[in-house]
Formats: C-alpha cells, structure tokens, sequence
C-alpha cells in the first residue's frame, strides 16, 4: 500500500515551516515522524496534497528545564524522552509513558508533537500530559500562544491547533514535592498494541487513555481523592463521565471495569513511589 | 558415527541472513524485464450482484496497460457446471469481501493502486450470510439452483443408547475460531508467455501441483506450463498448489503476452488467503465418577466460507482424528460445511486435526472437572496402552506407533505436575489477582495422510559431487540441509558438495510437494532410498574398476572413498568411480509411497497466569513432548515445535479473524489482527521422545503441525484452569481478557454487557 | 548513503524509502509485510537506530545513513556476529522476516548491550516472525550479546 500522490517540501526551521504552512493552505500537513499519518495515508484515510517535512526543523528537539517547568521541544522523539536522565529524576512519568509508545522503530521515529498533535485517545502521551498538566506552545503566522492540555485535545483527530499552527513546546510544571508519586497503567492484549484503556497518574491528577474521543481527566477520581478517599474508594469512580467506545477488544462495560481496576493499581503504585 | 540425528546448522543460512531469500517479488529475471504490475480490485461487500464496471477512467490513468474482468476471460476453458463453483474473477455476483472483480495492469506498482481507486463497479446488495446457524436455516442461498447453503455432510449422529451407562453426560458447543495463516510473505507471482509456454514464478509450497491445476485453469498441457517456486516466506498450509488470484495472474500474462507480476498487500492478504479453522463444536462426553470414559461424540459445523475450497476435506480430517489418544467404546463424529459470506477456508497448519485435538482436549477437561478428578489422571486411565498398537479408531484411523501414557508422564515429570499444582494451591489460598492455570493436553495426529507419494532423484557426477532433485518443496522447513544430510550419511560425500534442487518443474517434472508434515518420511525417504541405489550402482562400478567383488567392497563415509574392505590402497573416489559409471554419472530415481499414514503424538503442558481483575491470561510456561519417531536433526525439528507452539498459544490467547454481521472483516490489518509477538510468549521447553514408526526406513514421522495441534488445548486449558476455582468452566477461544472476565463475572452470576463479540462462528 | 555507497536518484515524492532500497537500489533483503507499520519486516538502521523503512518516505532519508542486512557483513564477506548468532541457534526459517529481525537485534544490542530475556522480547515486540515462535530468534540476541564483537 502506498499514499496518494502529494508534494513533499521540507522545512529547514520552524519559520520555513510556517511559511510553507502560509502558503499551501488547508492543503497541507506538517510531517514530524509520520507514524501516525504516514500510516493513515498509506490506508488512504488522509490524502494532503502538500507535506511539510519537519525533519530537517533541529530547533525543536530539545528537553530543558526551565523557570518552574521542562520544557520540551516538539519534535523531541519519544526514544529520547524514553532516556531523558533529566525526565527520568523529575519527571518520570513522561519518560516512562514515552517508553510505552509502539516499539522501538516507532520511538525511534515518532515525536511528542506529532503524537499530540494527531490527537488519537488510545495514544499514551495526550493523557500523559493532561495528567501533567502540561501547557502547549502553538505557533502560527500571528505569533506563539499557550494552550492548556486541558483545552487542546478536542476530539478524534482535533485539536485547538489551527490549520496554520505549528506545536513547537510542551511546558510540563514540575511537580510539587507532595505530588512527585506517579504511575502509568497500559492495558492491551498485546505489548506492541494501543491500549484498550490506560491510566496516567502524577500526584493526585489522573487521566484515562482511551476512555472518550479525548484523553480525560478522571475527575470524580481527583474529587473523591481530594476528599480523603482511599484509592479503592476513589477508583471506584473511574468511569464516571467517560464515554468510552465498543469495538472488538472492548465493550463499554468493560473498560469501564478496566478503568476502575487501573485507576486503583495507579493510585496505589503512586503512593508507594 | 552417522550423522543423522545429531545438530546441524542449516546450509540455507549464510544466504539467507547476508543477501536476503529471493522471494517471488525479489526475482530480478531477465525474462520479467518490463513485467506490467497487477493490482486486484476486490469487492468492498459482502454479498451483491454485479450490475455493471465501469473501467473507462481507469483506463485513462496514467500506466495503465489493460483493466480486466471476468468479460475478457473467454480464452479459458468453462468451469464444471456445478453451481457452486468459483469463478476466476467475479462475474454477475460477488459473495465475500475481497473477492476478486477486475486486475489493472500498469507499467508501476504505484500508479496500479491509483488506477484500481478509479474502476468503478456497481453492486445491487444482497442479505449477508455471516452466522452458522443463519447460514444452515438457508433463508438467504450463496447460490442459484441450489437449494441449501450445506455443501458437504459426513458422518452420523451419536445413536440412540451411546450414552446409556454413563453416570456422568457433558455435553458444550463452542467455536473452533476462525484464524489468518499469515505467512510473513503473502501470496505473489510472476509470469511470461513465450513460445507457447507460460512459465509461473509464485510462492507455492508445491510447484508441481500447482502446475497441473494452472494448466487445467487456462486450458493448456501440463507441458506448456512450467512453474518455479523460489524462496517461499512460509506458507502454513495456506500455499498448498496455487490459488485463484495467482492463476489470474498467470493468465493475464498469456492473455496480455506481457510479462506480468503481482505481490499483495497484507490486507489483500488477510482477506483473500484462505482462512483456517472455522468450525463449531458441539461435544458431548459420558463415562463413569471413577474417571473412565465411555462415550464421545463430536458434531462439527464447518464454516466453509463464501466457496467449497478447504471446507470438503478439512471436516473430514477432523471427524477421522476425533477419538484422540483415548480408547473409548463408542465414538462417533459428523459434520456438515455450510457457506457463509466469508472468506473461503483453506488448510491451515494442523488442517482439521488440531481442531479434533482442541474438541477432545476440552471435553476431557470438561469431563474431569464434572467428576472433580485431575484431568491428567483422567487422561492416564483413558489413553490407548502401549501394547495395543497398532491400533484401529472407531473411525477406521489405524495408529502406527506409540506410548501415550509414557508421553504424559515425561511431560508431568519434566514440567514438576505436582509443584505447580501446589503453587496454585498457594495461590488460590492467599486469594490474590493473579492465579495459576496449568493445562494439559495430549495428541495424537495424522501425518502424510494425503496417500500420495514422493519424489526424488540423487545424481553423483565425475566431480564427486551430489545433486537431489525432489519433488517436496520447502517454505522454511530446512529441506536443503536435511536431504543432504540423508545423502552424506550414506554416500559420505561432503555437505557442500550437495545440492538439492526442488521447486522447478523443469528439473523435477514430478512430485507432490510440502504440506501435512510429508517431506521427511516421504521425500526424506525418497532421498534416502536413491541415496542407496546409487551406492548400490557405485559398487558395482568400483568393483569393476579394482577388479574385486562387489561383496568385498566398503565405503567408507568418512573420507567419501570405496576400498576392497581392509585395503585403502585400492581406494576410489567418488569423482572416480562416477567418472567410470559413464558421462551421466551415477543416478537413481525413487518414488516413495508409503503403506499408510503415520501419527505423532504427544503431551503439552501450559501454564497461565490469569490476572482475575483484568482478565488478561499469560502464558508463563510451555512444556512438550512430541515424538515424531527418530529425529533426523534436532535443531529442524525443535525449530518446527517452537513455530507450532506458538501458533497453538496464538489460537488459544490471541488471534481471530472477525466479521461484522453484514460480512465486513473487523480485522484486515496487522494492527487489528493480533498476531502473537515476543513479548506475549516464554521460552519453550522441549522434551525428547522417540517412537519409530515402522512404515519407513528411517522411522520417522511428521512434526510440522504437531506443536500447534498440541498447544492449543494445552494453552486454552490453562487458562480456563486458572480460573476454575471461581466456578469457570469453559471460555471461548481466543480467551482474550475481555473474555476472561466475561467468564469469571458469569460464574459470579452479577449482571454484565455483553460477552462476546460478534463473529463468523 | 546506503550501506557506505551513495545512491541518487530523482524518485517520486510519495516513494517510500522500502521501494527506495527494493527498486531504485537493487537491495531485495528487506522485505514489505505488512502496511501498518506492524511487522518489523523492513527495519532498516537510520544513521544507526532501527526504523521501519514502509513508514519512511525516500525523501526523508536523504542525506543520512541507511544501512541494511546487505551492508551488515564484513568487508571479507565474514558474518557479523548478529548474523553468526542466527545461524548458530537456528532463529531463522522462511527467512522473509530475518533481515528485519537482524537489524532490529542489531540495534536493540547497540542500546542495550546486556539485555535480559525480557529485554529481548520487548525490545522485539515491533518485529513478527511467523516461523520460529521467537524461542532461537531470543536466544540469538542474547548469544550475540556474549561475543566480544557485538
């Protein structure tokens, strides 16, 4: 299988790639690792007309720690967010999330931005970064704005971003010494499969993988924790006001439970971290 | 000391890890240059009539050489007249999602799938048949002037009484799922035209076979037809000959007098190779509390699909081997296929008889659960004694060989039975998530059960050296070193100075090819037994060249040299004495047709951790014995017990074909299908046993299929033992985790969603 | 740069760098099977890490290091450990997935010279083989980790 026919042009920088953006319109997408949209146009599920090679685009690479937070280029792939000795002593939730993304031709291809950016609820990062709180640097022709992982993931396949937007950051806050347990729950039939439902805990912050056309918050679980719940009794809120879908790994029923028995196992490896 | 049956790394290595195998679609031939490129357009629906294809804009996209349809197909001979018989492409109807419509030839792969995008074909829907029972009631027909979507029936029903005297009944329907063969290389030819031959270059597993049915297809002689199978990507049944799509390919090379070449797509590949398994079970299992059992029928429904391919022989197979390693007094199968709009069903490693293992293998299971008694102790009491071979099945399968008790015991023993059914003990006291399944599971399976023979040529020229032509046709079984193996033990010439040539029908016009774990005790034996008449006609000649008796005369095998016995003054090479025997050498050229099938067996043991909160099961360890007779070399051997194994586990963990119940596939790609990888399986561990069998001089059997047939009862039993204690006792395969928990919230009795997924079982 | 040597050429901007390597570079080893980037069959070393060479374009690999099974051996033809490991423990059959395989376990063994079996097996999660039900594939990686060489 092969993609439909496109034009490829390459962005040597993030102003390039804008231009380029400018230029083709809604006709174009930008291409970090391509494995997310490689794929989907090789099935012919996506067919752009022009693509906008990021890789040449070495200025978003990166992961630094900065004023009360670590900031992380967007290309950054997810192999080196895997082996980030900085992730890995302040925030090793992402670093390990990032370990958990496909297989190691995948991470050694796929970017946090792309990952993002493709916004699909079954990826490991979108709740990793809901659960972190994270803040989104989006860059367009009128300049950088923030977005909050709150308000970015939309729907399948959408995101705040507009069509001329450009994710160069991620600005992940450190967390507060009394939050530092974490623990990230993927659950699949196989390792190399998304999940059929995961959990990604920093502190008292949980979000759900896969349980919504978004990554979600698990709010009745935050709620309940805040008011002094154990993890049992609090996980025992983990569906609530998920909407998760039906397919041949899963019914709802399921992953509703599934949620439930993670969410516990989260908050408990957490607390013991 | 001979060199048979000692570890001999595989001569077909150093080329296969360096350059690469050439496979069908590596093939860089003169004779293919300018090849046109094929690329299928399949129907995206179930069940329709075709009312029209519009291929005018195809035509006018950029390459494209021809679009054709079965319209342009009136230069091949007309089918049988049955009205069940499939056609090459689709003519008025298509009855499954990917059938075949129309090919488009381009100058480029590329533009091949731009161009199939733009065949525009109309379809009128028609209902679906995709359920079992929708398809036996008939109220939607496959097929015009028929009256019936059954296709084959055999067997009878248990008799009135067979149960009678039983103190304890089971009686349970469950699926035999449907499953993809999934060769990493999928289906692929190439083909030319020239001076009135056509010449087939294609991922077969038998290229002689194949052949003969192209030849029948396209109305030529079978010597206007010459295929070649170069490296094949594993075929597990599912290359047997050569299939429809290949035979279009084939033709549109005649038709266009263009060379033409096709590789699929692993999509093409999951809708359009044949499919393996699909039956439904119905069991039904007496005996007495004391742990004998008396009675067993099975009753097998068989998808055959949206064509009768597989589905006329498979049942069949099934029905032969359902008594298992038992000796019951009654046992009783029958089945009938019915079609569905799916697609067709082919030979997949184990073909019918893994499906006979899984059945029985669960019933006792079943059974023993019922009675409350170790179901390896209810295996012990009921297996046929080794003093009763050989031993005829109430189905009239005469077992050649064999000691099962001896079989279970090695495994119990190697696998410390005891312990681990302490350590679940342990765990079903301290009541944690994650409990321990331990599952057994003991088989007995035909092999080279097809009747047929096979070939085998062994030359020695005046240099020394060795060639083996033979008829069996490797995909990765290791052919090319064990044929030279049987060569060098008895000629003594050297491994890399023979060769072994198979897969040309050119240089082997006759043979039958791999499948049904045949090669060694057919084409092994054939090698063998050529080996000994060039030996025999060496003699001969070197005794004429020293002047002695040909009874005074040895080979030595360690230096490759004939002497007068005692005397290696007077030895002769064998470049020498084949020098002598004439220019074409010594030669000799065998049929081997053995007197009857043999059969295999052994016993598995499987242990599962189930994690009881999720559902998901684990396959921790995996402990076998499968005596295949003498080994020839272990490392082949133990190679094939690892794949089967884990194709066994992936039947019983992980892998179904699904379909919706409008006929759409839920799992044409490798993301969707769950193909078993790494992570999800333990390393093996393998246990030595041999019985020969008497029906061929090498005392071998087959052991292609015997890890699979043995692995997945083993493993599907493990798991459900895992969970046992919770009052589980059966869980449909795959026992996936969303199954798992299914099952342990039914033995609960709380309310749930649904259990399972919709399927074509 | 394909296996040390340059390979230019104009190809169409679609082209993906497996058709690269199979068609424009005459390199066959590398084999297409499946189209979800699911089967490891095309793993190819990108400037050293492997990658799945279906899920690259032609065009993103320009300029940069592209090694495949073919340029893994010695200059003397003499197998590269990985290579020798394979053949020793028989964790080849078909060999359509092998060359993938290798260079996957080549790679894993770069970034994790001393891997457990574990290690193994999850480092190989992104690479199916049909055949061999991984048992010799995992004992070749972990052979190949003991020799010097590796």
């Amino acid at each position: 299988m092969i993609p439909a026919p496109f034009s490829y042009r390459r962005a040597g920088s993030v102003a390039e790639a804008l231009d380029l953006c400018t230029e083709y319109g809604e006709d174009a997408k930008f291409l970090a690792g391509g494995h997310s949209l490689l794929p989907l146009m090789k099935l012919r599920l996506a067919m752009p007309e022009v693509l906008i090679d990021l890789g040449p685009v070495r200025e978003l690479s990166y992961v630094r720690e900065e004023d009360g937070h670590i900031a992380i280029g967007a290309l950054t792939r997810h192999h080196d967010l895997e082996h980030s000795e900085m992730l890995a002593r302040v925030l090793p939730l992402l670093a390990h999330a990032a370990g958990q993304v496909g297989d190691p031709q995948v991470r050694h291809r796929g970017t946090i931005g792309g990952s993002l950016a493709h916004s699909d609820p079954a990826s490991d990062l979108p709740a990793t970064v809901l659960a972190l709180d994270a803040t989104l640097v989006a860059r367009g022709p009128a300049g950088s704005r923030e977005i909050a992982a709150a308000d970015f993931f939309q729907g399948l396949f959408e995101t705040e971003l507009e069509p001329d937007e450009l994710l160069t950051e991620i600005r992940v806050p450190v967390p507060a010494a009394g939050a530092a347990g974490w623990s990230f729950q993927k659950f699949t039939k196989r390792a190399i499969d998304w999940a059929i439902v995961g959990v990604a805990v920093q502190g008292s912050a949980v979000a759900l993988v896969n349980m919504a056309g978004t990554p979600v918050r698990a709010a009745g679980v935050e709620a309940a924790l805040a008011g002094g719940a154990t993890p049992a009794e609090a996980a025992a809120h983990a569906a609530e006001g998920t909407s998760p879908a039906d397919d041949i790994n899963a019914s709802p029923a399921y992953r509703e439970h599934l949620a439930r028995v993670l969410v516990e196992r989260a908050l408990l490896e957490a607390q013991s971290v | 000391m001979s060199i048979l049956g000692t570890r001999v790394v595989r001569t077909e290595d150093p080329r296969l890890l360096t350059g690469g195998g050439v496979y069908t679609d590596d093939l860089r031939l003169p004779e293919l240059d300018g090849a046109a490129r094929v690329t299928f357009v399949h129907s995206p629906i179930a069940h329709a009539r075709i009312t029209g294809i519009d291929t005018e804009a195809a035509l006018a996209s950029p390459g494209v050489v021809a679009v054709l349809t079965a319209a342009d197909m009136d230069d091949i001979p007309d089918g049988d007249g049955r009205p069940t018989t499939e056609p090459l492409l689709a003519t008025d109807r298509v009855r499954y999602v990917g059938e075949a419509v129309a090919i488009v030839v381009t100058e480029q792969g590329y533009q091949g799938e731009d161009a199939a995008e733009l065949v525009s074909v109309d379809y009128e829907p028609l209902p679906a048949v995709v359920d079992f029972d929708d398809a036996l009631a008939g109220g939607t027909l496959l097929f015009e002037g028929t009256d019936s979507n059954v296709v084959r029936t055999g067997g009878e029903p248990a008799p009135p009484g067979a149960f009678d005297g039983c103190e304890v009944v089971v009686q349970r329907t469950f699926p035999n799922q449907r499953l993809a063969p999934l060769p990493l290389e999928g289906r692929a030819a190439a083909a030319r035209w020239a001076d009135g031959r056509l010449t087939l270059w294609a991922s077969t597993q038998n290229a002689q076979l194949a052949r003969d049915a192209l030849a029948a297809a396209v109305g030529l002689d079978a010597a206007a037809v010459r295929v070649v199978a170069p490296d094949v990507g594993g075929g597990f049944g599912a290359k047997i000959a050569v299939d429809r799509d290949t035979i279009i390919v084939a033709w549109a090379a005649k038709h266009l007098g263009r060379p033409v070449r096709w590789v699929e797509t692993r999509n093409e590949n999951l809708l359009g190779m044949v499919h393996g398994r699909a039956q439904r079970h119905t069991i039904t299992i007496g005996g007495s509390r004391d742990g004998r059992i008396l009675a067993y029928q099975l009753d097998i429904v068989q998808d055959s699909g949206a064509y009768p391919r597989g589905a006329t022989f498979l049942p069949g197979l099934t029905q032969l081997m359902a008594s298992g390693v038992y000796d019951l007094a009654y046992c009783g199968a029958a089945f009938r296929s019915v079609l569905t709009n799916t697609m067709p069903i082919g030979a997949y490693r184990g073909a019918g008889r893994p499906e006979a293992t899984a059945a029985i293998e669960r019933a006792v299971d079943l059974f023993a659960a019922e009675i409350g008694m170790d179901p390896a102790e209810v295996r012990r009491r009921n297996v046929v004694a080794p003093e009763a071979f050989p031993y005829t099945t109430a189905s009239g399968a005469v077992y050649d060989t064999g000691d099962y008790a001896a079989a279970l015991d090695a495994v119990l023993d190697g696998a410390g039975y005891k312990e681990l059914r302490a350590e679940q003990a342990r765990r079903r006291d301290e009541g944690g998530p994650v409990q321990l399944g331990i599952g057994l599971a003991t088989y007995v399976e035909i092999t080279a059960g097809d009747g047929a023979g096979e070939t085998s040529r062994v030359v020695v020229d005046a240099t020394g050296a060795a060639t083996v032509y033979t008829g069996s046709s490797p995909h990765g079984q290791g052919h090319e070193t064990a044929f030279a193996m049987l060569v060098t033990d008895q000629l003594g010439i050297p491994m890399d100075r023979i060769t072994v040539i198979h897969g040309d029908t050119d240089q082997v016009p006759t043979g039958i090819g791999t499948f049904g774990s045949r090669s060694l005790q057919l084409g092994g034996t054939a090698v063998h037994q050529a080996a000994l008449q060039v030996k025999d006609q060496a003699r001969d000649v070197a005794a004429g060249m020293i002047e002695a008796s040909a009874d005074d005369l040895e080979l030595d095998t360690a230096s490759g040299t004939w002497q007068v016995r005692g005397d290696p003054d007077t030895a002769l090479t064998w470049a020498a004495v084949a020098a002598q025997a004439g220019p074409a050498g010594l030669a000799a050229a065998v049929e081997f047709r053995a007197d009857s099938p043999t059969f295999p067996f052994g016993a598995h043991v499987a242990v599962a951790e189930v994690d009881t909160q999720t559902g998901k099961a684990t396959l921790i360890r995996h402990v076998t014995v499968d005596d295949a007779g003498k080994v020839l070399n272990p490392v082949l051997a133990e190679g094939q017990r690892h794949g089967g194994i884990a194709q066994g586990a992936a039947q019983a963990l992980l892998e179904e074909m699904c379909y919706d119940p409008e006929g759409n596939p839920l799992t044409s790609t490798l993301a969707d299908y769950a193909a078993i990888t790494a992570t999800e399986l333990p390393s093996f561990e393998l246990l030595a046993m041999e019985t020969p069998t008497t029906l061929n001089a090498l005392g071998v059997k087959g052991i292609g299929e015997a890890g699979t047939i043995g692995a997945t009862p083993a493993v599907h039993n493990a798991v459900i033992d895992a969970v046992a204690h919770l009052g589980v006792r059966h869980i449909d395969m795959p026992a996936t985790p969303q199954r798992v928990w299914a099952a342990i919230n039914e033995a609960k009795g709380s309310q749930m969603g649904p259990a399972h997924m919709r399927t074509a079982q | 740069m394909v296996n040390g040597a340059p390979v230019a050429a104009d190809v169409e901007d679609r082209m993906l760098l497996v058709h690269f390597l199979r068609e424009t570079a005459g390199l066959t080893a590398t084999n297409v099977g499946c189209d979800t980037t699911s089967c490891g069959a095309c793993t190819v070393l990108l400037d050293g890490e492997s990658v799945k060479s279906c899920t690259i374009l032609a065009a993103q690999a320009d300029g940069r290091q592209v090694t495949t099974v073919e340029g893994l051996a010695g200059p003397g033809g003499e197998l590269h450990p990985m290579q020798r490991a394979f053949r020793a423990e028989h964790g080849l059959q078909c060999g359509f997935c092998t060359p993938g395989m290798v260079m996957a376990s080549v790679s894993l063994l770069r970034e994790n010279p001393h891997p457990t079996e574990a290690e193994v097996r999850s480092g190989l999660e992104g690479n199916l083989c049909r055949c061999t039900g991984y048992h010799n594939i995992v004992r070749a990686v972990l052979a190949a980790a003991e020799e010097p060489a590796s």
